[in-house]
């Protein structure tokens, strides 16, 4: 290039392509304070609380955060294209009574049947969620709120508010195994995980959630399909809230319609102190994956402590508050 | 002289970037200042200053004698001074009495007094001879009306100095002399006004004194009535200007983009026309004539009512904007932050957003290829940048276009259709647009121009068609190419009378 800037606005980026290398450079702590963040908290438990660093006691944070897990991966994968799905806990209890319902004694469907029940019901209001917001335009937070309140009425409506007992042993093992010294609840969050991050980082789809999010009407006009990107988001979201209602279903060894009531905002939080943008566009996997076991972390805590749920509410909304607090500082510190 | 402004020795910078070096200006009692410079000369950063918007770093200004700090906004309409934008900003679902008094509602106890000020309104309208009707909405406002509702509204903050920014890039020849009239009452009541205009012939009409920028730099300050068109040009520009538009012999082939009868109701009507390979064609007309929305349907942004569109003779439907790139069509948007680019990606990542697909092996993006692709294009257009990974939200705003550009040019494009290809970028910049557009033609493409600089299409397009409220009124060739004759062919005064074209 003959045509190396004299530009000043280029200054920093000098600096960025130089010899030091990237653990050394100031963005290496920008876009790892996260990670940071975690490791600190663990340190702190760890020397408080002597029971925390037991292995039932960990087992037990990644069985708790594997669920809230799966739900936020899709929802990250929402929030980056720009939208938001309020409708996650309900949809989950949908799940949960179809997954429980065919695996009673009396039923007897194998295990595998509650699974593709349970995905493919979330996955129809996945699509409902999806036609509703990519078609016909309806704002995310609404069209979501809608079928949060519709999809709990069915969970509720489908048994008349009872729950279902009596479940097979071998669907109830899913959620209750130990596989190589973990519980079998964390593979399927780690699985999700690893697969929502190939799909975001190494595919040609992925490139399009960001570009939709980051900038829709250029996303338009550079040829992507900008409501078909939408709906399948929608579809995985609504997908991995059914994956997560069988899951639930099996750990609570029985179908209540009340089950994933308020998920929706613990997954949210977990995006959002991973540092997922709620104006769409930024935000990784990987940050909501510690933004997860953060939340897990701090919560598992504070009942090592004792603190009641009603106290850990409140520490919750300032975590969150000090999380995006944190990013909105170093934004806005990197734009000037 | 009545000197009622003087501003002093301003520096600005942006973040190490200085954007004015030691600018003076000076403004009269009832005089009208023109202020010209290409994009990005400064104008707007000097008046945003004057407006409190933006600090100066250093530098000082006198109004009345007095030396100000203006810290804020409101602390400039305090002292008498207003802007009318360029984009104007009423709250449309407002009635023009409740946007004249925003802000500053005369109420009591915090109950608005409606009547009051539509009176008010009503006498502050009356002063200029408008007719507009107090109790009436925003939105049900032409361009014009509410242009002139603003300066009502400027002049009723008991303005001494008025700011307007481009103030006929977007009403008729008509709107433009009533507009000077208001001007020229304006001067008689000792307001003095600075009046930013690209439209160089104007300012012959209503400007008393000029004052060119460039690159941040008074260039030269002059009585209007010694200084000629000419000369602000080459104190604008630097150059003569017949260097920014190079010409290039390119042959013109066969019809590639045949547009029959195209209709979109309410935007564009019955439009037709052929573009031919290796053909410059310019697309002329005033704002909101249906330009852009002819050109995003074409694209497949919008969905045509009526009419058909041929690609190299082959009817084709173009649903989707996929559809249009797929048939070798591009679209370089006249918004290049809302339409062109996402910002928070880097260069590399918009460059090859359109052909990451197409470079892909079972949906997985291929990087490397898409590196490799990519950086000859960079190379060719001489983007200023250190690395691919730059984020194009620092770049400048010529740099911002070049990227646009080379994603359009990574998908092999044989229809390139250009949408103020120059809008917001400096000259040297658009020197080098007006290149690339003319290899492209070189190469047998067919390049379709949207502007609003006419000159720009004078100094480029083989062929200019002309649009006026939606309708194709007119198409010019060779020597007819005159701002004179599009400027008459896109007032819509004009479209029922006779068409006298300057031969």
């Amino acid at each position: 290039m003959q045509n190396l800037a004299k530009d000043p606005t280029d200054a920093n980026i000098e600096q960025k392509k130089g010899k030091i290398p990237f653990y050394k450079s100031a963005n290496f702590w920008k876009s790892t304070g996260i990670f940071w963040a975690l490791v600190i908290l663990v340190i702190i438990m760890a020397f408080s609380q002597p029971a925390f660093l037991t292995k039932p006691n960990l087992i037990n944070i990644m069985k708790q955060a594997s669920i809230t897990g799966v739900l936020a991966i899709g929802l990250t994968l929402v929030l980056l294209t720009g939208g938001i799905d309020l409708s996650v806990g309900s949809v989950l209890g949908v799940a949960c009574m179809a997954a429980a319902y065919l695996t009673t004694e009396e039923q007897g469907f194998p295990v595998y049947v509650a699974f593709v029940a349970g995905i493919g019901v979330g996955a129809i209001f996945g699509l409902i969620n999806g036609i509703g917001i990519a078609y016909i335009k309806f704002t995310p937070f609404i069209m979501t709120m809608a079928t949060l309140s519709a999809a709990r009425g069915i969970a509720l409506v489908s048994t008349n508010n009872r729950p279902i007992f009596n479940l097979s042993r071998e669907f109830i093992n899913v959620s209750n195994s130990i596989y190589f010294g973990l519980p079998s609840l964390i593979f399927f969050f780690l699985g999700v995980s690893i697969l929502a991050y190939i799909l975001t980082r190494k595919t040609v789809f992925g490139k399009w959630i960001y570009a939709v999010g980051g900038n829709q009407i250029a996303a338009k006009y550079s040829g992507i399909n900008v409501e078909k990107v939408k709906m399948i988001i929608y579809m995985i979201m609504g997908s991995l809230s059914g994956l997560t209602g069988v899951l639930m279903a099996s750990r609570i060894t029985s179908g209540n319609p009340t089950v994933g009531e308020g998920y929706e905002l613990d997954a949210i939080a977990a995006c959002v102190i991973g540092g997922v943008s709620m104006a769409g566009g930024a935000g990784s996997v990987i940050g909501t994956v510690i933004g997860v076991l953060i939340l897990g972390v701090i919560s598992n805590g504070f009942d090592i402590l004792g603190i009641s749920s009603n106290y850990q509410k409140i520490m919750k909304g300032l975590v969150i508050l000090l999380a995006v607090f944190i990013d909105i500082r170093s934004r806005s510190r990197k734009n000037n | 002289m009545n000197e009622i402004l003087s501003m002093k020795n301003i520096f600005k910078s942006f973040s190490g970037v200085e954007v004015l070096h030691s600018v003076d200006l000076t403004l009269n009692k009832g005089e009208v200042l023109a202020l010209v410079g290409e994009n990005g000369a400064g104008k707007s950063t000097l008046m945003k200053i004057l407006m409190g918007i933006e600090q100066p770093n250093s530098g000082s200004i006198t109004l009345r004698g007095e030396v100000v700090e203006i810290g804020t906004p409101a602390k400039a309409l305090d002292l008498g001074i207003a802007m009318i934008h360029q984009e104007l900003s009423p709250i449309p679902e407002m009635t023009v009495e409740e946007n004249m008094y925003i802000g500053r509602e005369i109420n009591r106890f915090g109950f608005v007094n409606s009547r009051k000020q539509a009176e008010l309104t009503k006498e502050w309208l009356d002063k200029l001879n408008i007719d507009i009707s107090p109790m009436v909405k925003m939105l049900e406002l032409s361009i014009s009306q509410t242009q002139m509702v603003e300066i009502a509204k400027a002049i009723s903050y008991n303005s001494k100095i008025l700011i307007m920014d481009e103030p006929t890039s977007a009403i008729t020849e008509k709107e433009v002399m009533r507009l000077f009239e208001i001007i020229k009452m304006l001067k008689k009541e000792g307001i003095s006004i600075i009046y930013i205009s690209h439209k160089l012939h104007e300012l012959l009409h209503i400007a008393d004194r000029v004052e060119v920028m460039r690159d941040g730099n008074i260039i030269s300050v002059a009585l209007m009535s010694e200084k000629s068109q000419k000369d602000i040009v080459r104190d604008m520009v630097g150059r003569e200007i017949s260097t920014i538009y190079p010409k290039c012999k390119n042959k013109i082939g066969n019809p590639v983009l045949e547009v029959r009868n195209l209709t979109r109701e309410g935007e564009f009507n019955n439009v037709s026309f052929t573009l031919n390979a290796g053909e410059k064609l310019g697309i002329a007309g005033l704002m909101g004539a249906g330009r852009t929305e002819l050109i995003s349907t074409i694209f497949g942004v919008k969905r045509a009512d009526k009419g058909e569109v041929r690609v190299n003779g082959e009817l084709v439907k173009l649903r989707k904007t996929s559809d249009a790139i797929n048939r070798k069509i591009a679209l370089v948007p006249e918004d290049r932050k809302l339409m062109g680019l996402n910002l928070i990606m880097n260069v590399l990542e918009n460059s090859t957003m359109c052909i990451d697909q197409q470079i892909s092996t079972f949906g997985f993006k291929n990087d490397k290829k898409g590196q490799s692709l990519a950086t000859p294009i960079v190379d060719k257009l001489s983007i200023k940048i250190q690395t691919l990974k730059q984020v194009v939200e620092n770049l400048s705003g010529g740099n911002q276009q070049k990227v646009v550009l080379a994603k359009w040019l990574l998908t092999e494009p044989n229809i390139l259709l250009f949408d103020e290809p120059t809008r917001g970028i400096d000259v040297g910049a658009k020197a080098e647009v007006f290149e690339l557009i003319n290899s492209l033609v070189m190469e047998e493409k067919a390049v379709l121009i949207i502007s609003s600089e006419m000159q720009e299409l004078v100094g480029i397009a083989d062929r200019v068609i002309v649009m006026c409220e939606g309708k194709i009124i007119g198409e010019l060739k060779g020597k007819e190419i005159m701002q004179e004759n599009i400027m008459a062919l896109a007032s819509p005064k004009n479209n029922n009378g006779s068409k006298v074209l300057i031969q």
